[in-house]
């Protein structure tokens, strides 16, 4: 285990991460969703995916191939949500929990 | 919010009432959003450190110097203080009973926990979790700090969490010291052959060397999933 890693990836969050910023948008909870990469074709939760905020959008990346996923920003009291590289988005809608 | 403690030296505890709180599964995480006069925001994901039973939200926050959010909410918050909160937020980095009791199949198999600092937030919520409803589920937490007065939930640890220091160990310290590497893993954490769920969260070149070394000793890698909180460890 080593601290030599370049700067950008060690400030590499995950999909986890776009949850927050995806709920404004998504009814239910993305970050289990299914997405299939639009430039390879496999397909991962968005929880696995790659994700980096530092840019002005966060950039959320195949953990596969690395090519963008998908992008989310917001600014001057606006949305802006590129899907572009997600072929095929499964959500799985919630269930009910009972934990009492 | 109700209180604001220091947990350690660098770890603060934030005790919060959401009023209209939906409830939380173990694992989600909240975002924190602070707005300045001049309308700046920043924002900062933490991870509930309380289970759901808990109707109060536990925060573990980590001071960290050159930060935008952590110093004010480590420093400046005090009780009665209100800031905005967007959560719970999450559905694949979580571990709960209900789900274990939906999927049969997966619940056979064992909870491998793998914390570095204040990334064991999330587990401190699930262990707390699997303790309260008594779960069958068997899950272990390997976690690592850099000194014994730097464990967070001391409260909730017990019998089923390893620690290995890795800065400094008291004199007659009998645990593990230093990083967590291939053989602390094989020594410390459930077989591949048990074929465990494994969750792993800490700074990212943290949580991608325990990732890259599981998958050495020979673990599913899609049975792996990482959080990453950036090499700051604003988030936790």
């Amino acid at each position: 285990m080593t601290d030599t890693t370049d700067p950008v990836s060690a400030r590499r969050l995950d999909g986890n991460a776009a949850g927050g910023p995806l709920a404004a948008l998504f009814a239910v909870d993305v970050t289990a969703a299914r997405s299939r990469c639009a430039a390879c074709g496999s397909t991962s939760a968005l929880g696995e995916h790659l994700v980096y905020a530092d840019a002005p959008a966060m950039v959320v990346r195949c953990p596969t191939c690395t090519e963008v996923v998908l992008r989310v920003a917001s600014r001057e009291g606006r949305m802006l949500l590129d899907l572009s590289g997600a072929a095929l988005l499964t959500v799985p809608m919630p269930v009910v929990a009972d934990d009492t | 919010m109700l209180d604001n403690r220091a947990e350690t030296p660098r770890v603060h505890r934030l005790v919060l009432d959401v009023p209209g709180w939906p409830g939380h599964l173990p694992g989600q995480h909240v975002d924190v959003r602070l707005t300045g006069e001049d309308g700046y925001t920043a924002e900062r994901s933490y991870s509930l450190a309380s289970p759901p039973e808990v109707p109060l939200l536990h925060l573990l926050v980590e001071r960290l110097d050159d930060g935008e959010v952590s110093p004010y909410l480590t420093d400046e918050v005090r009780r009665d203080d209100a800031f905005e909160l967007r959560g719970p937020i999450g559905g694949w980095f979580v571990w709960s009973v209900s789900a274990d009791r939906a999927d049969r199949e997966a619940a056979r198999r064992p909870v491998q926990l793998v914390a570095g600092g204040a990334g064991v937030s999330p587990f401190v919520a699930m262990l707390d979790h699997h303790r309260r409803l008594d779960s069958p589920t068997r899950m272990q937490l390997l976690y690592s700090a850099r000194t014994q007065e730097e464990v967070l939930g001391r409260d909730v640890l017990g019998p089923e969490t390893t620690v290995t220091l890795t800065r400094q160990a008291p004199e007659g310290w009998h645990g593990e010291t230093g990083r967590i590497d291939a053989g602390m893993l094989e020594r410390r954490t459930f077989a591949p052959a048990e074929r465990p769920r494994t969750y792993v969260c800490g700074p990212t070149v943290f949580a991608e060397a325990v990732a890259t070394a599981l998958v050495g000793l020979g673990h599913d890698p899609s049975a792996i999933r990482i959080e990453r909180f950036g090499s700051a460890g604003e988030s936790s």
